[in-house]
């Protein structure tokens, strides 16, 4: 069970809001990188932010660059998990591969700094401030499994390949 | 049963009957990084354990981004895709040979080629009917050992364009009109494939940038037919035997259909801060410019330079618009010299810039400081991309970035051609 408060975004928030390449020279010095995670969306985000907690945003979230270093750092922070209306592609396939949930749902229905209680398993999410629960999509077989191995590196160190 | 490009090359490389929806382990025949992404993709290759490449031929380093590098920190991550290029015996181009996907178009993609880049404009080549795409930093540590990973088979949105561009319109506004039209998100998940007698008229050069911008509708693959165009243009870069002729089946299924009459297209731009915020650029007069950047893997190309020097010609760039220049490729330069381009842009004002990506990412050479306003040929536009996050970033056509450059505000180009 996921535990953590919610941090609204709108639409369309790009790795340049979450990563820019005005700090590419800071892609190999990650933690100092995680200390700028989504600034140009949120210039406080990353000060507010508590393990556990969820990034709830709306529509085409990590549109753009297939930099990992995206997902990366959201981890970092300390995100459990991302909730948007849809994702960009190669955001996706990222945030997944670094063992990083990303659920499509309605977020509408979430508000900023409200509880969330997420059962992966279950496919729940109760928003424990407005009392409502919502489903959210399953997440494709393939990834699920990349999931729950923790993602890609430890998948592919367990089976040596991919077993679709 | 009749297939679209992408079904029949996934089809070919996972040895199977590949439909859209289905997901497949295909074969990965060129695999790519590039200096902001390799670093993270060594750790990872190196975290999986694999001692040697699985296809080292095959398998290429760019030191592009920050090329040069303007500071230590990418200093000693180009240091670190050096040597693993020595390590493992994989080729690197190094600064100053160009942005990856030009220097991919012109010397390494075949057409039905399956090609993977830790980059998401890797759908540029595309262009010559391979089926390119990005992956992140882990997928290609995966690739860079396995040689295969998996795919979603896309489903295909079928653009057929027909007629004749207008004076002043090319390939880059015919992006922009059509992700204004299908939005940042329309296509993702899914391949744009380009067809229709403009299209098949089209020079490589163009067919490169349309490509390229498929990624900003949220597409996984832009792909074009290999043709007489393509065998062409291989063999201008000294490859012909890499030619194969490849096209969709008449009766292949697609989930859209979209027509566009290219005579019906004029000057496009992308306002801030996303590229489906188009407009006509005749309507957007007035907005001043500090900055135009002529370059990048969507409009750096030779006929991208030749366009912007037949109008720059003989003049000078506006007192308050500076002018940046960075030519694709070094194949580019040396052909924009030869051409007397690169002697026109200089004289017309124009800072010059080494081959690779910089300004457009916002890492150096054309950073913008707060309240700037640039117009550029790059792709992309989002809040932050090109430096200050209170900048401001229009996307437009080489002729458009021509004609702002000499009034130093939005012009469409029929004004001064």
């Amino acid at each position: 069970m996921l535990r953590g408060r919610a941090f609204k975004f709108g639409d369309d928030i790009s790795t340049d809001h979450i990563a820019p390449g005005r700090l590419a020279h800071l892609r190999s010095n990650l933690p100092e990188l995680a200390r700028h995670v989504l600034e140009d969306a949120d210039v406080t985000f990353a000060s507010r932010v508590k393990a556990g907690d969820f990034i709830v945003a709306g529509g085409n979230f990590g549109l753009g660059s297939s930099r990992e270093h995206a997902p990366l750092i959201i981890k970092l922070a300390g995100v459990s998990a991302i909730l948007a209306k849809s994702v960009a592609r190669i955001f996706f396939r990222n945030a997944i591969n670094l063992g990083l949930p990303v659920l499509i749902c309605d977020t509408d229905r979430i508000d900023d700094g409200d509880e969330l209680e997420i059962d992966l398993a279950a496919g729940a999410i109760v928003d424990r401030t407005n009392g409502k629960e919502l489903a959210f999509d399953k997440i494709p077989p393939v990834m699920l499994a990349i999931l729950n191995e923790g993602g890609l590196i430890p998948y592919i160190k367990k089976y040596g390949g991919f077993r679709l | 049963m009749a297939k679209t490009l992408a079904e029949k090359i996934l089809s070919e490389k996972s040895q199977g009957d590949a439909r859209s929806g289905d997901i497949v382990v295909a074969q990965v025949d060129l695999v790519f990084v590039q200096d902001t992404t390799g670093p993270l993709t060594i750790d990872e290759f190196r975290k999986l354990g694999f001692e040697r490449l699985a296809n080292p031929k095959k398998t290429f380093l760019f030191l592009d981004h920050a090329a040069p590098s303007p500071n230590h920190q990418l200093s000693s991550d180009h240091i670190k895709l050096r040597q693993f290029a020595r390590q493992f015996g994989c080729r690197l181009y190094d600064v100053g040979d160009g942005v990856c996907h030009q220097v991919v178009a012109e010397s390494l993609a075949r057409p039905g080629d399956v090609i993977v880049g830790a980059d998401s404009h890797t759908v540029t080549t595309g262009a010559l009917g391979s089926l390119a795409t990005g992956m992140g930093s882990s997928d290609v540590a995966v690739i860079l050992g396995l040689g295969k990973t998996w795919f979603r088979v896309p489903e295909t949105i079928r653009v057929v364009v027909s007629g004749d561009f207008k004076a002043g319109v090319s390939a880059k506004d015919l992006s922009l009109h059509l992700i204004g039209r299908l939005g940042a998100d329309g296509a993702t998940y899914k391949a744009l494939e380009f067809g229709g007698d403009t299209v098949d008229r089209m020079s490589l050069s163009g067919r490169l940038t349309i490509a390229n911008m498929a990624v900003e509708a949220g597409a996984k693959l832009g792909l074009l037919p290999s043709d007489e165009i393509t065998r062409d243009y291989l063999a201008s870069q000294g490859r012909a035997e890499h030619y194969r002729p490849l096209s969709p089946d008449a009766k292949a299924s697609y989930e859209q259909r979209i027509s566009i009459d290219a005579a019906d297209l004029e000057p496009t731009v992308s306002r801030p801060h996303t590229v489906d915020n188009t407009a006509p650029a005749r309507e957007l007069k007035g907005i001043k410019i500090q900055q135009v950047f002529i370059g990048t893997c969507t409009s750096g190309r030779l006929e991208d330079l030749a366009v912007a020097a037949d109008i720059l010609r003989g003049k000078q760039h506006h007192r308050d618009t500076r002018l940046i220049v960075a030519p694709a490729s070094r194949r580019v330069l040396l052909e924009a010299i030869a051409a007397g381009h690169i002697q026109t842009l200089a004289q017309a004002g124009a800072v010059i810039l080494p081959p690779g990506c910089g300004p457009c990412l916002g890492l150096h050479q054309g950073v913008l400081g707060r309240g700037e306003a640039c117009l550029s040929t790059a792709n992309r536009n989002f809040k932050g991309r090109m430096g200050s996050p209170e900048a401001f970033i229009y996307l437009a056509s080489p002729a458009t970035a021509a004609a702002t450059a000499l009034t130093g505000e939005i012009t469409d180009p029929r004004e001064v051609l």
